[in-house]
């Protein structure tokens, strides 16, 4: 009896033991905030799409190195004879996580969503006059011209199942700014390679392994991902072996991390640069002692805001070198980028100064500075470090630092004056900064010109880029907008982001340029 | 005859001497030249104090003036010249900023925050505890159900509920300007509980007693009543247990700045300090948080010693 009962129990461990090797390898994985929701076309943020990433696919994907690759897509063309329509081919056998077959009308149902009301992915699908199911597995996109690099805008809009989201009542996207919510907020039905186990919100999500995947199974099955918003909290959970993956590692900490045996830390460039915006427009702004005027709106303040900024500095004493200082807010990786543009102007704040003289500041003013802490590398230091330097040319900063889920509504709502925020590229094409960022806020556009820029000229050439056929005469277009929008100093860029992952031996997670890493790419050794 | 202690020409002095003299050999002061570690506390705890109130006479920087900041002095370590050439005793912090007028002008936020909130919670909970303990009856039952209420919960989670529910109704553009007030109210709020139970307890004692019942019967009026007779006999255990807050008040500050929900960065407090300093711990720059730790711990220990000995000279029980 003892001996059976001893037998059993050694079988019994023996046989978790070996599932444990056979299936489950856990990755717990933590960053510093949280995805803003599930719903995958509300917000067009990196958070929220690097968790969506596991859980909900893309017709199109991207490789680390930049180039398309095929998700629910498996081929694309323009068109025979029609350069305005792009044809989709799509995977077959491909199952949504509740068993609902994925088809074209998804397809159809989530390009039109992603164009709602509410959504934050429209300006993407401007050019998309009507998505058409041919068939089962063909979709084709009437463009309202030739829109030769669409394909490109199609690497964030998930794929949601038409059947499950009507039974749910999710045709409108969730309303984020003010506060709205739906089904989908929590709830998940992708096609993707992780199922949505637990959710809760700010703390922990865990996610499994879909069985049902279509692609070769990844070594992670299992993913915990934590949110843990103070970055030495996070480090330290690192180096006690509760958590293998630290996302975002602060500078500070990269050294000791490489020189701790048993760690690691992979650093590369990211598609992303970090900006200051400012509310245009005459009038007055809401926190400032200047009730008269606004002194953003004047060009001479804002060409001594740039002579006033030290990037150098920033780059060498608050990121540690782990930055690459720029004068537009456009990374190297995105088509239109050049050497010249990239030029900045040597801080002068006699100059600065000067120029505040003459535009009518001789004495400063004060205003209130919006910066979220908890988003970017570094993000309330380089902040922090501004306010110093706007100091001294008599600009008197209050500084307002707020958690990224407190400093998005507050942003979006054009309700701030001056804001740190920063901007990656996921189309690695020029026009995606226009969209969001330059073009006069509409509908479709222009959803994160919070600073309300507008410049009539620019927005015809922005929208004529969408359907452009002749690749050069486009090429020529971007950099007419860049000149103009680098005169203006629309947006002042400070640099690009450098990405350090931090990781336990033995794992080895690559930088992906996006800052939109998939567990997918995780291997062990 | 000739010895008179005092001579009939100088008679106010002679008053003035003998309370003094009196005062020397109270219990009080007995009890504090009997005990070094009082002695020590007033005095770190006076030293500190005149410290941040003449910060800006003897701090050398302005750290809240940030054009007199160079982001490139930036983690200039103890005692050594930085980029730009200053000297800096203490080091400076992530941004360029000297360590000990940062600490000097730190410790002034967080005084001053200390002890407006415990004066708020005393002025509070003083005045509800009179009238809960003077009327009696459903008012009494209400104030002490809430303070109840309120006693069961961390102080430092109300004052965090206080907080958020203050930025939720200040409007976005405000908050900064308005934060070290938010804080006060926060706190404040977090800690009248204490006040109103001890002042109730003293004024249902005191309100059975004669002089209590003889102005009553003269008509006076109870506001006078409770201000004039019954406040000033209730007031020992309130010097108590506002020193004790005001040591809380501090720490609670330094907490809820250290969770980022305080002051802002760019006028920190100790604890606003200390928590942009403990992001470089791991990195080796152990000075921009191990010196306002220090200030912290000798301002909050000090006040507290001096909390405790005064519980103990004032109540008899204990002598």
């Amino acid at each position: 009896m003892h001996s059976s009962l001893t037998r059993i129990a050694a079988v019994l461990v023996a046989s978790t033991m070996l599932a444990g090797v056979a299936n489950a390898e856990t990755i717990r994985w933590a960053r510093s905030s949280d995805a803003l929701t599930l719903d995958p076309h509300s917000q067009n943020q990196g958070n929220t799409h690097t968790l969506a990433h596991h859980i909900y696919e893309t017709l199109i994907g991207r490789d680390n190195d930049g180039s398309l690759t095929p998700r629910l897509a498996t081929e694309w063309a323009l068109k025979d004879g029609d350069p305005t329509v792009w044809v989709f081919k799509l995977r077959e056998g491909v199952k949504f996580h509740n068993g609902n077959d994925f088809t074209a009308e998804d397809v159809v149902y989530s390009i039109e969503r992603a164009k709602s009301e509410f959504s934050n992915m429209k300006q993407l699908h401007a050019e998309v006059q009507s998505v058409t199911a041919v068939d089962d597995h063909t979709v084709e996109f009437q463009m309202t011209g030739p829109a030769l690099i669409y394909p490109n805008n199609l690497t964030n809009t998930f794929i949601m199942d038409k059947t499950w989201s009507d039974e749910h009542d999710l045709a409108v996207v969730q309303d984020f700014a003010s506060g709205a919510s739906n089904y989908s907020v929590l709830n998940t039905n992708g096609t993707g390679p992780y199922t949505l186990v637990s959710r809760e919100v700010d703390v922990k999500t865990t996610l499994t392994y879909n069985e049902g995947w279509w692609g070769e199974k990844p070594p992670v099955t299992d993913i915990e991902y934590l949110t843990i918003a103070d970055a030495q909290t996070r480090i330290s959970a690192l180096l006690s072996g509760e958590i293998d993956i630290v996302q975002d590692v602060p500078p500070q900490d990269i050294e000791r991390l490489s020189n701790t045996a048993g760690f690691k830390v992979e650093i590369g460039p990211e598609n992303r640069f970090i900006y200051f915006g400012y509310k245009f427009g005459d009038e007055p702004l809401k926190s400032s002692n200047i009730t008269d005027s606004n002194p953003f709106n004047n060009p001479l303040v804002r060409e001594a805001m740039e002579l006033a900024l030290d990037r150098d500095a920033i780059q060498q004493v608050v990121m540690r070198g782990q930055s690459i200082p720029t004068g537009i807010p456009n990374p190297p990786f995105v088509r239109g980028w050049t050497e010249e543009l990239d030029a900045y102007p040597a801080p002068d704040v006699e100059k600065a100064k000067a120029l505040m003289a003459e535009a009518g500041y001789p004495d400063g003013f004060s205003v209130t500075l919006d910066t979220p802490n908890n988003r970017y590398v570094n993000d309330e230091a380089i902040s922090t470090a501004y306010v110093g330097m706007l100091g001294q040319i008599g600009i008197n900063v209050t500084l307002a630092s707020r958690p990224v889920a407190e400093h998005s509504p507050i942003i979006l709502a054009n309700e701030s004056d001056f804001y740190l925020l920063g901007w990656g590229v996921p189309t690695f094409d020029s026009a995606y900064v226009f969209n969001d960022l330059i073009h006069t806020k509409t509908e479709l556009h222009g959803t994160y010109n919070v600073g309300l820029y507008s410049n009539p000229e620019l927005d015809e050439k922005i929208i004529a880029l969408g359907t452009m056929d002749d690749m050069d005469a486009r090429d020529a277009t971007v950099a007419e907008i860049w000149d103009v929008v680098k005169a203006d100093r629309v947006l002042l860029p400070i640099h690009n982001q450098v990405l350090a992952y931090a990781m336990r031996e033995g794992v080895t997670l690559p930088v992906q340029p996006e800052n939109q890493p998939n567990m997918t790419t995780v291997t062990f050794e | 005859m000739t010895d008179l202690p005092h001579s009939p020409e100088q008679p106010v002095v002679a008053v003035e001497t003998s309370r003094w003299k009196t005062f020397l050999k109270s219990d009080i002061v007995w009890s504090y030249r009997h005990s070094p570690v009082t002695i020590v506390a007033s005095i770190v705890a006076l030293l500190l104090i005149l410290m941040a109130v003449f910060a800006p006479l003897l701090a050398p920087y302005n750290p809240f003036n940030p054009a007199t900041l160079n982001l490139m002095d930036g983690f200039t370590p103890p005692n050594s010249s930085s980029f730009s050439g200053k000297y800096f005793a203490l080091g400076t912090d992530s941004q360029g900023r000297d360590m000990l007028s940062t600490i000097m002008y730190g410790s002034r936020v967080s005084l001053f925050v200390g002890f407006m909130a415990t004066l708020f919670a005393m002025v509070m909970g003083v005045g509800l505890g009179l009238v809960s303990g003077y009327v009696g009856g459903v008012v009494d039952a209400i104030i002490m159900r809430v303070a109840d209420v309120q006693l069961s919960f961390p102080a430092i989670l109300i004052a965090l509920l206080i907080f958020g529910v203050a930025r939720g109704i200040i409007p976005p553009n405000q908050q900064e300007g308005a934060a070290v007030w938010v804080l006060i109210v926060a706190i404040g709020l977090a800690n009248w509980a204490q006040f109103a139970r001890t002042v109730r307890g003293a004024t249902m004692v005191e309100r059975q007693k004669d002089y209590v019942s003889a102005a009553r019967l003269l008509g006076v009026n109870p506001i006078i009543i409770l201000l004039r007779h019954v406040l000033p006999n209730v007031l020992g255990p309130v010097l108590v247990i506002g020193t004790i807050s005001l040591a809380l008040a501090i720490i609670e500050e330094a907490t809820l700045s250290y969770l980022g929900v305080g002051v802002p960065p760019t006028q920190p407090s100790l604890g606003t300090l200390i928590r942009i300093g403990q992001q470089f711990m791991f990195s080796g720059e152990w000075w921009i948080i191990l010196f306002p730790a220090i200030t912290l711990i000798l301002l909050a220990l000090s006040v507290n010693l001096l909390g405790d000995w005064l519980r103990d000279a004032l109540n008899p029980k204990l002598r």
